[in-house]
């Protein structure tokens, strides 16, 4: 193995993680009330913006070491964050829970909107950036080449994997978990049996656009840049990745973002880095015509 | 359910509103009121404070509304979506009868009155027109969600680029040459999607309108990358309207022996794409009657009972998503020789979006609905340009609210009954 395919590799981990973290928002949404969630994106891009809000302030009162800096802006993040994905669900999606199909679908298209522009209005169109917080990298040495894993692809790959680790906690442990699986089997029955439904979606919102912020914050990290259409391109990545590992699967969103990160690094190292995101995109189209249910995702039944 | 006409209780109202801005401050705190210049921000917490007080304020109106009795029939008529389609008498006569000539009297008296800049306007319009045309039928009528409209819209477009370029082909060939090679990319793209849930359609579409928007900007070689490539104006029976025709050919002008106006292009591609428009408005008008229009609404309304009466529904759907992408193309083309030029940056997501919002506001399914809103949505933002960067937050509000409020838009599609005749023995 070449030192090049080893690089794109560590990339693509890198990458699919937080692939994977965000495709977690869209399974839980599918999973629970069947819909595409598209402003789930723009909470992304939010979470970007507020990590480098949350680090310029901490720097202001004189913060830098490291983990406290990176500890109170995931805090503070995944709080505001949270947050955003309940008000979006209150006012986009709730009202809408007995109408058409397409209404919800079309209200979060007007959402995404909303999101990105009211972003662009008050934080102005120009790219905005964080300084680099962990500085240095670990260097192997392979053939004749050597490969370069920066501290903060650790660091990043680290947090994925501790923040799927704290899901897969709640969903399978705890009494709220239990509320998710159950209203995501069957609502009705779930309602019957003394769940409040719709406070159980506003948590599965919330589960959702925490693990946006997590990956919103791992992002910033590592890229150091962001501007307000960020989430865009991300979103449809990271839907993919949700789609690829089956979507309503949570370990599926996870495999499928690792999945897909690792076969785009490859593609950009190997063929072309211009056209890296028609290649995902073509990805999505091929899975849907040949696996529609995923890798990990149980085949559709249409219920009457 | 009754409405049960209980006092209002400000105290519930008062805890809403107090929740509700609370929200907003956790929302709108940091985004508006910390921003970000560089590494560096500074503070502006008096935005922060106006929107957290219009959000209590509003909330605090609305608890209290919907706490009277008026509110709570609002509440209720949110509650169960409102049926399809209404059904008018059988002798029911459209005033539309009336209006329609008029509104096409005009638009043939108005070339005869406006200036360059109108007119280029009104042609923008139309060509809005045309593609929220299109976007009703895959949208409105077969209930489809296509966020990638604007990839046929591209195709179309660069069609004519492209042809012009490469193969010496005219406005005229492409036209039509253009609406097949949009209509075929739709089936490609169509033919396997449109066999699942269609959610799926949605996400795939929005795939596709940035891969072809991706290629575009990327292909330099063929397009001509982020530069774009220019396209031809249309002739009349091979005559042009620049001033000095290429080739030693006779400019239109010369040949009729008038004097020479720059206008004459934008005239003549005035009267084309009007005419294009009042061809596809007749043939959607034919459509919705013909068994096919028919199939497309009943597979929207419910498409297990429809597959249960044996209907195709992948053919079905396949025909409203082919035919809504030529008529993408047909715009496509008409917006490159409007242009002169293409380039990728016409093809964004937003301009999907802006049309999706044409179809929403006009009503899913609406034809009148959609000609009007393709003026408002596009005209409006011409004649408001201090608004210009509110316009996509507008947008986006306009289609949250209409989808609470109005989910089969603003006009409600009716349709005339049909009377069994007297003297049949039922």
């Amino acid at each position: 193995m070449d030192g090049i395919f080893l690089q794109q590799m560590i990339n693509g981990l890198t990458l699919g993680s937080v692939y994977g973290l965000i495709a977690i928002g869209y399974t839980m949404v599918y999973g629970i009330i069947g819909m595409i969630n598209f402003a789930h994106g723009e909470v992304y891009m939010v979470s970007a913006y507020l990590a480098a809000i949350a680090i310029a302030v901490l720097g202001f009162f004189g913060v830098h070491s490291f983990p406290l800096v990176i500890l109170g802006t995931l805090i503070f993040t995944i709080v505001v964050t949270g947050v955003y994905g309940f008000a979006i669900e209150r006012i986009a999606y709730k009202p809408l829970r007995n109408s058409t199909r397409l209404a919800p679908l079309i209200s979060a298209i007007g959402m995404s909107l909303i999101l990105q522009n009211y972003v662009q209005l008050s934080q102005g169109a120009r790219q905005q950036g964080i300084p680099t917080m962990l500085e240095g990298s670990l260097r192997l040495h392979v053939g004749e080449g050597f490969v370069m894993i920066t501290y903060t692809k650790l660091f990043i790959i680290a947090a994925a994997i501790a923040g799927m680790l704290a899901l897969t906690f709640i969903i399978q442990r705890t009494r709220l978990g239990r509320m998710c699986r159950a209203t995501q089997q069957d609502r009705k029955m779930a309602q019957i049996l003394g769940i409040n439904t719709d406070r159980v979606i506003s948590y599965v919102f919330v589960i959702g656009a925490s693990m946006g912020a997590l990956a919103g914050v791992l992002i910033t990290l590592n890229y150091g840049t962001f501007d307000f259409y960020a989430g865009f391109i991300i979103g449809i990545k990271a839907f993919t990745a949700a789609v690829l590992g089956g979507i309503g699967s949570l370990p599926g969103a996870m495999l499928g973002g690792l999945i897909l990160g690792v076969a785009e690094a490859q593609f950009s190292g190997m063929v072309n880095t211009d056209y890296k995101d028609v290649f995902s995109f073509s990805l999505l189209v091929l899975i849907l015509i040949f696996r529609p249910q995923g890798l990990l995702g149980r085949p559709q039944v249409t219920k009457v | 359910m009754p409405v049960s006409t209980s006092s209002i209780d400000i105290k519930k109202s008062l805890i809403d509103s107090v929740m509700a801005g609370l929200i907003a401050l956790i929302v709108f705190g940091p985004i508006v009121g910390v921003v970000l210049q560089g590494y560096d921000f500074n503070l502006q917490f008096d935005r922060v404070g106006w929107m957290v007080l219009v959000v209590m304020v509003g909330r605090f109106a609305l608890s209290l509304f919907l706490q009277t009795s008026r509110g709570a029939v609002v509440l209720q008529s949110f509650e169960s979506p409102a049926g399809g389609v209404g059904v008018l008498p059988p002798d029911y006569k459209s005033r539309l009868r009336w209006i329609l000539p008029v509104l096409v009297l005009l638009a043939v008296a108005f070339p005869f009155f406006a200036n360059k800049y109108l007119l280029t306007v009104v042609i923008l319009g139309l060509i809005y027109v045309l593609l929220g045309l299109g976007l009703n039928i895959v949208v409105g009528l077969a209930g489809l969600l296509d966020l990638g409209f604007v990839g046929f819209y591209a195709i179309g477009a660069y069609g004519l680029a492209m042809g012009y370029e490469y193969l010496g082909l005219g406005f005229w060939s492409m036209l039509p040459l253009s609406a097949i090679l949009a209509a075929f990319a739709g089936m490609l793209l169509g033919f396997p999607v449109l066999r699942m849930h269609g959610d799926y359609l949605a996400i795939v579409t929005l795939g596709f309108g940035e891969i072809i928007r991706l290629i575009l900007n990327n292909w330099l070689a063929v397009t001509g990358g982020p530069n774009g490539m220019s396209a031809p104006a249309p002739t009349f029976f091979g005559l042009e309207f620049a001033r000095r025709a290429k080739d030693g050919g006779t400019p239109f002008h010369e040949f009729f022996g008038i004097s020479y106006d720059p206008n004459l292009k934008f005239l003549f591609t005035y009267a084309v794409l009007f005419l294009v428009v009042l061809l596809v408005l007749y043939i959607k008008h034919r459509l919705t009657r013909m068994p096919v229009g028919r199939a497309w609404e009943a597979l929207r309304e419910d498409e297990i009972a429809c597959r249960a009466m044996g209907l195709n529904h992948v053919l079905v759907k396949l025909s409203a998503f082919m035919l809504g992408a030529s008529t993408a193309g047909i715009a496509g083309v008409f917006f490159a020789t409007y242009q002169g030029f293409v380039n990728p940056a016409s093809f964004t997501f937003f301009e999907s979006a802006l049309i999706l919002a044409i179809v929403v506001l006009g009503g899913m399914g609406s034809t009148i609905g959609v000609v009007i809103a393709a003026f408002v949505l596009t005209v409006a933002p011409e004649l408001l340009r201090s608004f210009a960067d509110y316009r996509v937050l507008l947008f986006g509000i306009l289609m949250v609210v209409m989808m609470i409020w109005k989910p089969r838009g603003l006009i409600r599609i009716n349709r005339i009954g049909i009377a069994p005749r007297k003297g049949v023995a039922p």
